[in-house]
């Protein structure tokens, strides 16, 4: 749905250049929530930016749709008719809300359908089954000012949504939340992603909202894209960063002669009880250490660091077990005896 | 004496009405325009911004008196005369549209950028962008400056007897300094101070009434809340 292709861009101000993007590639699905993870300074912001061409982009490409929208920029900073439709066509949702404070919730969310050119009544009725959509419907007549910061993004997400567009955009959109307020956006977000099908292309700093609502997810770092791919394949990667601060696990052995293991349930291998059968089958005691599960659409998804009596040889016969279960299964601090076991 | 200051209050007014009205009709484009050309603006063109910079800043250190005398040819083009209250007119609105077009570039230099971004992804183009968010956003700021701009051309059109064009300032000048008239001039000191007052009070009024409407940080937030609690009661 929304493609970039060695996306550069590079910032020049009084003869000292910057890289903000350094050759990014993305591909999200259609109908997918999409995060982008990555500290301030990552050039997550340029990014998304680049995506509606708020930001022109120094090099590459972005299709989104199937349109090519970096041919219909033209030249000069100026956006043309043609880049103006399709932009249309994109809904975007900013960190600080950027409603019109001299306009009321409907009136804001009419803006884009006055640009649009629709006649006054179809636009109130527009304006108002939208703010119904998100659940706002009683404060069509407030002014921004007078509502919460939920609420202000309630009616941003409304407004993006008036042109009807199959992609959404949100820049850090609950990062100006408290943690309560930042649940139920993100919950809007997936509702209309699972309505709408819409797909929604996220930037954030929060590892959290990844892990809430997103499909898959791309870590960014100095202007490139480090990561990148669905929840379970990131899982599914050794030594994956994202992955180990999406399911974060602890712990140490308690004592010399035990083996720890990193358990990885990931795919249609973790409908099983494996621990209970585990202890079942071979007779040992299990310490779970840490976990980091979750549950999506039935699957657990996460990673469980687990503890065994006895050291690496004395174990190879249950590890053998898990991975036959089709999990994934690292040896904690024994790297060496890792790649042996391997073979 | 009553009719005296009658005319000449009448005058005045017909003075810096006329010019204030020019004076928002062409300062306004200017100022947005003055924002829209710089570096980083909608319309980016360093060269139109550099002039049009120029001639502000030249037209706004003259002094009035010299502007009115400069512009006399202009004025009798204009208005058929060089004389009298529809010539003063002309040099009065000449003077006020560069000083009210600085005032509306810093006021609509303060718009949030986030909005003008905002209304881009939903595919404004500039216009849109001025139209829908520049000067709706920027209109409480808007109304005080061009309150500021109706005081100082109350003040500019004390000069404007010099081109026989009456007015309160000429009464003061003419009777009371020049003739010793010292009440007199008291009196079109006082009538002066409580016109000014009254339109400084309602230019100050209207703007805050939008402001609160908006409500960024007004400066009372108890009222607010109370407003707040009206407006939902009405909704209901």
């Amino acid at each position: 749905m929304i493609t970039t292709s060695d996306l550069t861009k590079v910032y020049r101000s009084r003869g000292r250049a910057v890289t903000a993007l350094d050759g990014v590639d993305l591909h999200v699905r259609e109908g997918e929530v999409y995060g982008v993870i990555g500290q301030s300074g990552a050039g997550k912001s340029s990014l998304i930016r680049c995506v509606n061409l708020l930001e022109r982009p120094t090099a590459g490409t972005v299709t989104v749709d199937g349109t090519d929208l970096t041919a219909l920029a033209g030249r000069g900073p100026r956006a043309g008719r043609e880049l103006r439709r399709a932009r249309s066509r994109i809904g975007m949702v900013f960190q600080h809300f950027n409603l019109l404070s001299s306009r009321t919730v409907r009136d804001n969310v009419e803006l884009p359908l006055e640009i649009l050119g629709l006649s006054g009544r179809e636009r109130t009725r527009k304006a108002l089954d939208l703010l119904d959509l998100v659940g706002l419907a009683d404060k069509a007549r407030s002014y921004p000012a007078q509502l919460s910061g939920g609420q202000k993004q309630r009616v941003g997400i409304a407004r993006a949504l008036a042109g009807e567009p199959r992609v959404l955009l949100s820049d850090e959109a609950t990062s100006a939340l408290d943690p309560e307020t930042t649940r139920s956006v993100l919950q809007l977000l997936r509702d209309l992603n699972r309505q709408l099908g819409l797909t929604v292309l996220l930037i954030t700093h929060e590892m959290d909202v990844v892990k809430s609502i997103c499909d898959s997810a791309a870590l960014m770092e100095n202007g490139r894209v480090v990561e990148s791919g669905t929840v379970s394949e990131l899982l599914a990667t050794p030594g994956s960063a994202l992955a180990s601060a999406l399911f974060p696990v602890g712990g140490e052995a308690s004592a010399e002669d035990r083996t720890v293991l990193d358990v990885t349930f990931h795919g249609e291998a973790a409908t099983q009880p494996v621990v209970s059968q585990l202890s079942r089958t071979y007779n040992i005691d299990i310490s779970i250490l840490g976990a980091a599960l979750d549950t999506v659409g039935g699957l657990q998804i996460g990673r469980m660091r687990i503890e065994l009596p006895g050291r690496y040889e004395d174990n190879v016969v249950p590890i053998g077990f898990l991975r036959e279960q089709g999990l994934q299964i690292d040896v904690v601090g024994e790297p060496r005896l890792v790649r042996e076991g391997a073979k | 004496m009553q009719t005296l200051l009658t005319q000449a209050c009448t005058d005045t007014l017909y003075m810096v009405g006329w010019s204030t009205l020019v004076a928002v009709a062409g300062g306004l484009p200017l100022g947005i325009l003055l924002v829209l050309t710089d570096r980083g603006g909608l319309a980016q063109n360093i060269l139109a911004n550099k002039v049009i910079g120029q001639i502000v800043n030249v037209a706004r250190s003259m002094p009035f008196i010299i502007l009115m005398v400069a512009l006399m040819g202009f004025t009798r083009w204009v208005t058929g005369t060089s004389i009298g209250r529809e010539a003063a007119i002309v040099p009065l609105a000449v003077g006020a549209i560069p000083f009210f077009a600085r005032l509306v570039e810093t006021a609509v230099r303060e718009v949030d950028g986030g909005l003008v971004e905002a209304v881009q992804s939903m595919g404004g183009n500039t216009w849109t962008v001025v139209r829908k968010v520049l000067v709706p956003e920027a209109l409480p700021s808007l109304i005080a400056s061009t309150t500021t701009t109706v005081v100082a051309l109350i003040g500019y059109s004390a000069m404007a007897g010099t081109v026989g064009a009456g007015g309160l300032g000429d009464i003061a000048i003419r009777y009371g300094y020049q003739r010793f008239q010292t009440e007199l001039m008291w009196v079109t000191v006082a009538i002066l101070a409580v016109v000014i007052s009254l339109i400084q009070f309602a230019g100050d009024h209207a703007a805050r009434t939008l402001h609160h409407r908006g409500g960024r940080s007004g400066p009372a937030p108890r009222l607010r809340l109370l407003k707040a609690a009206t407006t939902d009661t009405k909704t209901v």
